[in-house]
């Protein structure tokens, strides 16, 4: 049975933008720091500086951000109904863990308008690993009425480092929330806000991107744009300044050297895209990668803290 | 009080799978510690709980540790007291430390010499404290996969946060602290039916008042509901969900409160192949799959939910919301894979590795597809022959659905999704089914390949894996088996008895040690003896742990050969059925005993030498040869027939002769050549009729089973 087509976008349940505003508004009221998204392609918000650099050292913190995701593999030229190059997370950090993070969390939906009475809402086991980041961690995918909306993580390391204290990740998906919520099954069809639908602002995107991403993207260049970011990224990771007086080496730049292993990052999933990548060579670019991303973390930690940064 | 203990360890979820072993591990440790204490008073410890709470009750602890009385030796004598026998310092300090007065001091006599000694008194503390100093150490130790921290790097390992502890000892609360929770007597009810604390006195009200806050509290019980529920749901339809043990052991441990809910999806859908349907559902979603009475799927699925109920169908509305774009993206796959087909997929195996050492899935079907022809040429099932041209296609088309995105999207489905492609893509059935069952059995649990030319190529597949790591030296070892090739091992001994397949494993290893050195993988020197010591291996657990045989029968038989498998398979039945007769346990302890004379005789294998007629003596000696010569005859007719019960019967009339001769005849006779004659009638016998099984391996008396 097809339904009548609704004058504007507007359908029972929030917006999109609304999802937005209340999960801000609810983790402001949690005492978090609301940052804006990071300014360069990330698979995950985990990669945002906020949450990789912000879980190292003893320094409690809290933060939620929006954050664009880009997988290029999960493009579908805008033609599934489910699936995007790039998604829209929301992502929290908790540092320390709190004791009662899972009620925490769950007054979170109620924001949301999600009644935990009314609906069937589970933890399952799910760990998460970011190989490229040395990250990982140990928690659940939280599903709702059989849906997956939230990554929840306890984060044990990252950048191959040790987490003390340790800190809990939480990932929403916005556009599997404001589906559920609005009672919609096609992405495209949600409303942005009273008058657009996400396929209005996003269709094209998803559509050129994902012909870039398997069709376009030229193998040798972006090869080469790897190479580049990488060396770049290691010339500065090298030539930090261990012995230096505290004020040199606390403005030597470690963080534009992460930025560069960033890009590392989206140029192998656009090459992983576009099928240029063999298995044993994968592994090979994975670790150039992480080994980048550790190298950082210490060094910002030596940086901050004087912290022995090894080897 | 009436001595009751009850411990809850509150979680956050703890993942459903590692549950069932978690509340043995619990009962183990409690039980052997509260043992070691001397607290448990013939009363077990109980465990259960839910994903959020690991429960132990005991009804009855003892109030006490029981007082310990021992003899604890001190200073030797001339130390202790002086020359007029009185105590000097080194006494009175001694007595001071065990708490006795100088006067209950004794002398004792050792080895060494006159010592003092006394008998010390220990009172043994009271349960609480005992429970109090024990319960933080042991909580840490329940056995869990992998665990987590949540506060820092260093602190409290679990496998989920720990976020209450109830702990009661006689109704009082045993004080202890873990990992910054201290112990206490309230607990918490169903996060969303009952989300508050509440103190409990004991075992009986703690079960009463969870009841009340929503918490189903044992699994038994909640897999009661849910089955009941369900059938419940069913009934009407004239449905019955597709049995899934897995699975219900699965989602009884993800809930504290279960309700079942019926939902369906469009019958469009039922188009997609049922693997497909079902493994969504299942693996995905943790949903029961709903068939008819004939076995057919049906457009609906249960879910259980961790909730009473579902007031106004919108839970239900939204599971089959989540279901039926899970379906339309399993479709959007089958779309997206069919625009390449499997041949076509060939080349991408270059850039898939199965192990570094071992180069790309392209090479290892190159290795398969050869095994597999040689295997589809020398093995026969009822005289029956695999079909070669499609076993080959199979091999090349094999591997190729791990390039596509159902694949990706459902790595359980290997194997399988290449068989529905191939069918699909216009290849004739016998090769869809081959490559569709190739994986198979994987498990004890799982049915085996539905032809014989899945057969041949699953064999050579496993083969092939189990030969190449091999080769390269990973070997399986403990617990470490990342290529799984106990499972493989296990498939293949499966397939070969199972299938009554006839072939010989160890031509069949050495095929495939050749063709993996023919790819310049493996030394060519490189022995079979490994993989084939493997192979037995497999083979004796299968015959043991899957089909039930003795451990004596099984070695008895694997001694008298295994090459092929389905051969022995043969000889265990019919040594399995002889061997409550009458006559066949004397006769195998006359065999051992046989074996142990010749051992003890030294000297070369004299079944090698003639048994000289004219010495041998009337009477017992002659009764057993002549008896022996008829027999032999018989016996390996019936071998040569695999007629083994009839085989084993005839061993069995030996008894007579075989007991009249170990009465009255001397074997170690003092004439040498009569001694000599008489050790190779011994080595006949046993040689002659050890073809079957070697009895002498065959313990005798009450049946042993390890």
């Amino acid at each position: 049975m097809k339904k009548r087509k609704p004058k504007t976008a507007r359908r029972a349940g929030l917006s999109f933008q609304e999802v937005v505003f209340a999960l801000s508004r609810f983790w402001a009221g949690q005492a978090c720091v609301i940052q804006q998204p990071y300014d360069l392609e990330v698979g995950a918000g985990t990669m945002h500086p906020e949450t990789f650099f912000r879980v190292l050292g003893p320094d409690p913190y809290r933060v939620a951000y929006v954050q664009p995701s880009r997988r290029p593999s999960d493009g579908r030229y805008g033609d599934n109904p489910n699936r995007l190059y790039k998604h829209i997370q929301f992502q929290v950090i908790l540092k320390p863990a709190p004791a009662h993070v899972q009620e925490v969390y769950l007054a979170s939906l109620e924001a949301l308008g999600i009644d935990r009475r009314r609906h069937d809402i589970r933890f399952e086991e799910d760990n998460w690993e970011a190989p490229t980041l040395g990250a990982w961690g140990i928690g659940w995918q939280v599903m709702l009425d059989g849906l997956e909306i939230t990554q929840f993580t306890y984060f044990q390391q990252c950048g191959g480092l040790d987490l003390d204290p340790v800190s809990v990740e939480l990932t929403y998906g916005l556009e599997r929330i404001a589906a559920f919520l609005q009672g919609v099954g096609n992405v495209f069809d949600l409303a942005w806000n009273d008058a657009r639908r996400y396929g209005e602002l996003r269709l094209e995107e998803e559509r050129q991107a994902s012909a870039y991403g398997f069709e376009w993207a030229d193998v040798e260049a972006c090869r080469r744009l790897f190479e580049l970011s990488e060396q770049e990224a290691r010339r500065l990771l090298e030539a930090y300044p261990k012995d230096a007086p505290v004020e040199a080496r606390q403005r030597f730049p470690v963080l534009p050297a992460y930025d560069l292993c960033l890009k590392c990052s989206h140029l192998f999933n656009l090459l992983d895209a576009r099928g240029a990548i063999s298995t044993t060579e994968r592994a090979a670019l994975i670790g150039r990668i992480r080994g980048l991303a550790c190298r950082a973390a210490a060094l910002y930690l030596h940086q901050k803290y004087g912290r022995e940064p090894g080897r | 009080m009436s001595g009751e203990f009850l411990l809850e360890i509150g979680c956050e979820e703890i993942p459903a799978w590692m549950l069932p072993r978690a509340r043995a591990s619990l009962k183990e440790l409690l039980e052997r510690e509260l043992q070691a204490r001397g607290l448990l008073q013939g009363k077990p410890v109980e465990t259960f709980g839910t994903p959020r709470r690991l429960v132990a009750a005991c009804s009855r602890l003892a109030a006490a540790e029981p007082t310990r009385t021992e003899e604890v030796v001190g200073p030797p004598k001339a130390v202790a007291f002086d020359a007029a026998g009185k105590p000097t310092r080194a006494a009175e300090s001694f007595a001071a430390k065990l708490g006795v007065k100088v006067s209950d001091l004794k002398i004792k006599q050792t080895p060494k010499g006159a010592y003092v000694a006394a008998v010390s008194r220990k009172v043994g503390r009271p349960t609480s404290a005992v429970l109090a100093e024990l319960l933080p150490s042991l909580i840490p130790q329940v056995e869990f996969p992998r665990s987590m921290v949540w506060t820092s790097a260093q602190g409290l390992r679990f496998i989920r946060p720990i976020r209450w502890l109830v702990a009661l000892f006689d109704g009082r609360v045993v004080e202890f602290e873990l990992g910054g929770v201290r112990s206490g007597r309230t607990t918490r009810g169903h996060r969303s039916l009952a989300n508050r604390s509440l103190s409990v006195k004991g075992l009986a009200d703690y079960r009463r008042r969870l009841g009340q806050v929503g918490v189903v509290v044992e699994p038994g019980e909640r897999r009661r509901r849910i089955e009941q529920e369900c059938a419940r749901l069913l009934k009407p339809l004239r449905l019955r969900e597709k049995c899934d043990p897995g699975l219900l052991d699965l989602v009884v441990d993800m809930v504290e409160h279960p309700a079942a809910l019926l939902g369906g999806f469009a019958a469009e859908f039922l188009t997609l192949p049922e693997e497909v349907l079902v493994t969504v559902m299942r693996h995905h979603q943790k949903y029961f799959a709903v068939e008819d009475a004939r076995g057919a799927l049906a457009p609906h699925f249960l879910v259980v939910i961790d909730l009473d109920r579902d007031s106004g169908g919108e839970i239900r509305r939204n599971h089959e919301a989540v279901l039926a774009a899970r379906f339309r993206d399993a479709g959007f796959f089958w779309e997206a894979d069919q625009k390449r087909k499997l041949a076509e997929r060939l080349p991408l195996l270059e850039g898939v590795v199965f192990e570094s050492r071992l180069g790309s899935y392209r090479k290892k079907v190159e290795r398969v597809q050869a095994l597999a022809g040689w295997l589809a040429r020398e093995m026969s099932a009822d005289g029956r022959r695999a079909d070669i041209a499609a076993v080959t296609r199979a091999a090349e088309l094999a591997k190729c659905d791990l390039t596509t995105e159902m694949v990706g999207e459902f790595p359980e489905l290997q194997g399988v999704v290449g068989g529905l492609y191939a069918r699909a893509q216009g290849d004739p059935e016998a090769v869809a089914c081959a490559i569709h069952d190739h994986y198979k059995p994987v498990g004890p649990e799982d049915s085996l390949p539905g032809t014989l030319e899945g057969a041949t190529l699953a064999m050579a597949d496993k083969l092939d894996s189990v030969a190449a790591c091999f080769a390269v030296g990973l070997v399986p070892t403990g617990s470490r088996d990342p290529f799984a090739l106990r499972r493989a091992g296990s498939g293949i001994v499966r397939i070969i008895v199972e299938m009554g397949l006839r072939l010989s494993l160890d031509a069949a290893v050495r095929e495939a040690m050749t063709i993996l050195a023919g790819s310049g993988l493996a030394g060519r020197e490189a022995s079979p003896a490994p993989v084939l010591g493997f192979l037995e291996e497999r083979a004796r657990h299968l015959f043991r742990e899957g089909k039930g045989f003795a451990y004596d029968e099984v070695n008895a038989v694997f001694s008298a050969g295994w090459d092929d498998l389905v051969d022995a398979g043969a000889r265990l039945a019919a040594l399995r059925a002889l061997r409550p007769t009458p006559d066949f346990e004397p006769v195998a302890a006359a065999f051992k005993r046989i074996r142990n004379i010749l051992e003890q005789a030294g000297g070369p294998d004299r079944s090698a030498r003639p048994i000289e007629n004219n010495l041998i003596e009337a009477g017992a000696e002659r009764e057993l040869y002549d008896r022996f010569l008829k027999l032999r005859s018989r016996v390996a007719e019936f071998r040569e027939r695999h007629r083994y019960p009839e085989a084993l019967r005839q061993i069995a009339t030996l008894r007579p002769q075989v007991d009249r001769f170990f009465d009255t005849v001397l074997v170690m006779a003092k004439d040498e050549a009569v001694r000599e004659n008489r050790l190779a009638l011994l080595a006949h016998l046993l040689k002659e009729f050890s073809t079957v099984a070697d009895f002498a391996e065959l313990a005798v008396g009450p049946k042993t089973r390890e």
